[in-house]
């Protein structure tokens, strides 16, 4: 092999790490805040990909009518839990971030859907669209089952997987969508070629990663948010609003893999069922950070990217294969480390 | 359990319904998939449900028993009984390696290990020449007895319940025994069934390996039933799918499994047939009401349909009571008097830059009761976590008769005849008493899981079962025997530990806190069987903060404060120590 090949395809892995990292970020945050292991992830990125690819190409998506049903879902689930002391305040203010909201978000949509819109309506319509679906999903699905075990949470998080994957070739179709280029323009180091579009993917992700580091080191919100995940009795006596954490994870995992697709749309063809795989990647990553640290992961992502590049060089055919057994021996070690002691759970 | 009456029942409708006039061929077609599916949710069921390990990898394990008998039968021209053996020691001798890296994790590393190594097999299989690659293996041989080819999804229908009946009964033997109790123990952590000589690996391997050749099963009827394989039934989406049904009928019951599969079965037929025809035109929507109606009963039923409807059925009242004149062997006591039982030689464990045990020294005699005291935080559980091996520590020494433990497992001390309860009652409280207690002299007991299965364990077991009853009218909660350890209060699940500490035939019992939660009278008599169980040979080393219990008890006293032994003495001298009545009350400025 030429230092060449080799630089591209560290480049290359290094792009789809980037991704990967994020989702792993995002699978983390949630895990470790609501305990769901968020098989949907790879949902968002499919439906914050295609929802730009069809709003770049001037095509209504069906995101966004699925975001306003989900809100009216999320009212009735307001309404009912809050059936015995129902005040104004209340439903107002649950009207107005469940239903007025991705309403006023569907009319624009309707609106600039019909003119082919620019990149940066288009990015910031699809993000706060999957934002919205998100955030709904949260208190329809998940926050009834707040109280169960990971096992439910984790069946749960499978059929929201799959009505949502479903929805996905609805409003999508069958057939792959690529969107364009969020950053145009490239230039040359070397032999290595960096296009607009890498950079984009390099910056976010750094950006994402010290977002969130701030925000859980430094603001209120970011340590409640660790508090819930530490323990929830606890938070919940400290005066910490749970349901408010779930809804905040939900709400940064929606947008990461939204924003994930986004960019990823414009370097590969996404399919309404891509997500899943590219999800299950994140996952990989996030296990070898432990699910719990944010750094390992993110180099866990990296590394994961670059074996992924290498083999779908070397050895196409069991590119799959390869990323994923790569977790047997990560898992045997950390297996060797396993603390002795376990408290009992139940 | 007992009861065969019901599935005798149930076997013979199953075995009448294809005689049924005008049975529709395509409901044996449904009932054959339930049985397939059935047959991998059970082994879900005793891994996810009873052990507490999840696993998305079951479809690879189906892959494994089908491909194995596709690649024979096709390329080697084996006869397809002949593959079924095989098929089986191919899906669980790679649940052994699989096993072997996966079960010692823990939590939710499990769940998303498995799926991992689901995926990889997946592609795999899809990969590989001699499997086909994507076409898969067509042409496989049908199941034949004699000239009779089983063609038909009728005719292997047979085949298939017979396999889904006999699996059940065998799980169920297997739930029912020794090890099945020691699997049952799994879910709640392994510290308490370690500290009765489970060997909490072993015990998830083999669940493990048990599910893997349900699925293998499960694998090689299938291929015999399409007579043809391809990777697609065995991905990740079947994996979920499989778990899926288990938690659907109730993850903890054998016949949850079965019914899951029902349901799931049948309602995705329902649902591919009949919703194109309410919504023509649109692609997956059976996928999505499936994704919705799924969330949506787990939000109804989170325990699943199963325990759902046996909630209906009068409560069956009460079990057997054991035959309490069979015996166990007796561990054979040293004689003689006052000899040194335990001795405790500057036992010292830091964790990271705290010292929760300094170079603490102490022993207990034969036939005598210590008590360890001192105020929280003193190093006390601590100490008992060290004697039992539960912690190994930093430095020092602790021996029982001499020999040194030199921190030997859990499992090897209770062997010496050392046996504790803890302070956080860990009991497995959706088991009855009896059971709980029985978990106490599971080293006693010899039958393994096969005979288990099988029942040849019936006389083994029934010495366990009488053991365990004899020690439960021992501690004084004869009645309360066939409830479920969780219906009693926390201070009668203090004595069902003591009880189930009692089985193991100690030299030593260390309790820790055992009054804790008691009422009055309920001290005086745990005090009174404390006694008693001096007076017939044994020693008891305990803690407790209740001091009129203590001084009443105690033979002799040690206290700890910040890790440090601070005083040692009868219970009177240790009244009017100085150091320990600065300890718990501070000293004047």
């Amino acid at each position: 092999m030429n230092t060449t090949i080799m630089l591209f395809l560290v480049q290359d892995g290094i792009t789809n790490g980037a991704i990967y990292a994020l989702l792993g970020l995002a699978l983390v945050l949630v895990f470790a805040v609501t305990r769901v292991i968020l098989i949907p992830q790879g949902e968002f990125v499919t439906y914050g990909a295609l929802t730009y690819a069809s709003l770049a190409a001037g095509q209504m998506p069906g995101t966004a009518k699925l975001a306003l049903a989900l809100g009216i879902g999320a009212f009735a689930f307001d309404l009912f839990a809050a059936r015995k002391a129902l005040h104004g305040r209340l439903i107002l203010r649950s009207v107005l971030t469940n239903i007025v909201l991705p309403g006023i978000v569907l009319a624009l949509t309707v609106y600039f859907a019909a003119q082919k819109p620019p990149v940066a309506i288009c990015i910031v319509l699809s993000l706060v669209i999957v934002a919205m679906i998100g955030l709904y999903l949260y208190r329809v699905a998940f926050q009834p089952l707040a109280h169960t075990s990971v096992l439910v949470l984790l069946i749960a998080s499978v059929g929201v997987h799959l009505a949502l994957q479903g929805l996905g070739l609805l409003f999508f179709g069958a057939e792959g969508q690529r969107g364009p280029a969020v950053l145009s323009g490239s230039f040359t180091a070397g032999a290595l070629r960096f296009t607009g579009q890498s950079i984009t993917v390099y910056g976010i992700t750094i950006a994402f990663i010290v977002g969130l580091w701030l925000f859980f080191g430094l603001t209120l919100y970011g340590k409640a948010l660790r508090a819930t995940a530490v323990n929830r009795l606890g938070a919940r006596l400290a005066g910490i609003r749970t349901t408010l954490s779930g809804q905040i994870a939900f709400l940064l995992a929606s947008v990461i893999g939204a924003l994930s697709g986004i960019m990823i749309v414009p370097i590969t063809t996404l399919y309404y069922d891509s997500g899943f795989l590219i999800g299950l990647k994140g996952f990989v990553a996030a296990i070898i950070g432990g699910l719990v640290s944010y750094p390992l992961t993110a180099v866990a992502a990296l590394f994961v990217g670059i074996v992924e590049a290498f083999s779908s060089f070397y050895a196409s055919n069991y590119k799959e294969v390869i990323v994923f057994m790569l977790l047997i021996p990560v898992l045997l070690l950390r297996s060797l480390a396993a603390p002795a002691v376990e408290e009992e759970k139940d | 359990m007992q009861s065969r009456l019901p599935i005798l029942l149930f076997a013979l409708v199953m075995a009448a319904i294809p005689f049924v006039p005008g049975m529709p061929p395509f409901w044996i077609v449904l009932l054959d998939n339930i049985g397939l599916a059935a047959l991998v949710a059970m082994g879900l069921v005793l891994l996810t449900g009873v052990g507490g390990l999840t696993s998305f990898g079951q479809a690879a394990f189906v892959g494994f028993g089908a491909y194995t008998t596709a690649v024979l039968s096709t390329s080697y021209g084996l006869s397809p009984w002949l593959t079924l053996p095989l098929s089986l020691v191919v899906s669980g001798s790679l649940a052994v390696l699989l096993g072997l890296v996966t079960v010692r994790l823990s939590g939710h590393y499990l769940p998303l290990g498995t799926l991992a190594w689901g995926l990889g097999l997946f592609y795999l299989f899809s990969k590989l020449e001699f499997l086909g690659r994507n076409d898969g293996i067509s042409a496989i041989p049908p199941l034949s007895i004699g000239a009779y080819k089983m063609l038909s999804p009728g005719s292997i229908y047979y085949a298939i319940w017979v396999a889904v009946i006999l699996s059940a009964l065998l799980t169920m033997n297997l739930l029912d025994s020794r090890t099945g109790r020691a699997i049952r123990a799994l879910r709640r952590g392994h510290v308490a069934a370690e500290a009765f000589g489970v060997h909490t690996p072993r015990a998830k391997l083999l669940v493990f390996i048990h599910a893997a050749v349900l699925a293998g099963l499960s694998g090689w009827l299938y291929a015999h039933l399409q007579r043809a394989v391809n990777p697609t039934p065995f991905g990740a989406q079947a994996g979920i799918e499989y778990l899926f049904i288990a938690v659907v009928g109730g993850a903890g019951y054998v016949w949850g499994g079965v019914l899951g599969a029902a349901i799931v079965v049948v309602l995705k037929e329902v649902l591919q047939s009949y919703l194109p025809l309410l919504l023509p035109g649109s692609g997956q929507v059976e996928t999505i009401v499936f994704g919705i109606m799924l969330v949506a009963l787990l939000q109804l039923a989170p325990g699943g349909v199963w325990p759902w409807l046996m909630s209906f059925l009068p409560e069956r009242t009460g079990g057997r009571k054991p035959d309490t004149s069979l015996k166990l062997e007796q561990r054979t006591r040293a004689p003689g008097e006052a000899s040194v039982l335990l001795q405790v030689e500057k036992a010292r464990k830091q964790f990271g830059g705290v010292i929760a045990v300094n170079n603490v020294s102490f022993d207990v005699q034969a036939r005598e009761i210590v008590a360890l005291i001192g105020p929280n935080g003193a190093g006390k559980s601590t100490t008992f976590n060290l004697i039992t091996g539960v912690l190994s520590a930093t430095s020092g020494s602790i021996s029982v008769l001499g020999k040194k433990l030199d921190n030997a497992p859990p499992q090897e001390i209770v062997k010496l005849g050392i046996s504790r309860t803890f302070q956080h009652v860990k009991l497995v409280p959706d088991m009855t008493v009896l059971e709980n207690v029985a978990i106490g002299a599971h080293l006693r007991g010899h039958s393994g899981p096969i005979a288990s299965m099988l029942r040849l364990d019936r006389a083994d077991e029934a010495k366990l079962l009488a053991e365990a009853a004899r020690q439960i009218e021992r501690v004084g909660l004869a009645d309360q025997m066939h409830q479920l350890a969780g219906s009693l209060s926390l201070g009668q699940q203090r004595i069902v530990e003591i009880a189930r500490a009692l089985c193991v035939d100690p030299m030593l019992l260390l309790l820790d806190e055992p009054a804790a939660g008691l009422r009055h009278m309920e001290k005086q008599q745990l005090a009174r069987l404390l006694r008693d169980l001096r007076d017939g040979g044994m020693s008891v080393l305990l803690v407790e903060h209740d001091m009129g219990f203590v001084m009443n008890l105690a033979d002799r006293i040690v206290v700890l404060d910040f890790g440090t032994k601070i005083a040692e003495g009868t219970p009177a001298t240790i009244k009017t120590n100085p150091e320990v009545i600065k300890a718990y009350l501070g000293v004047a400025a």
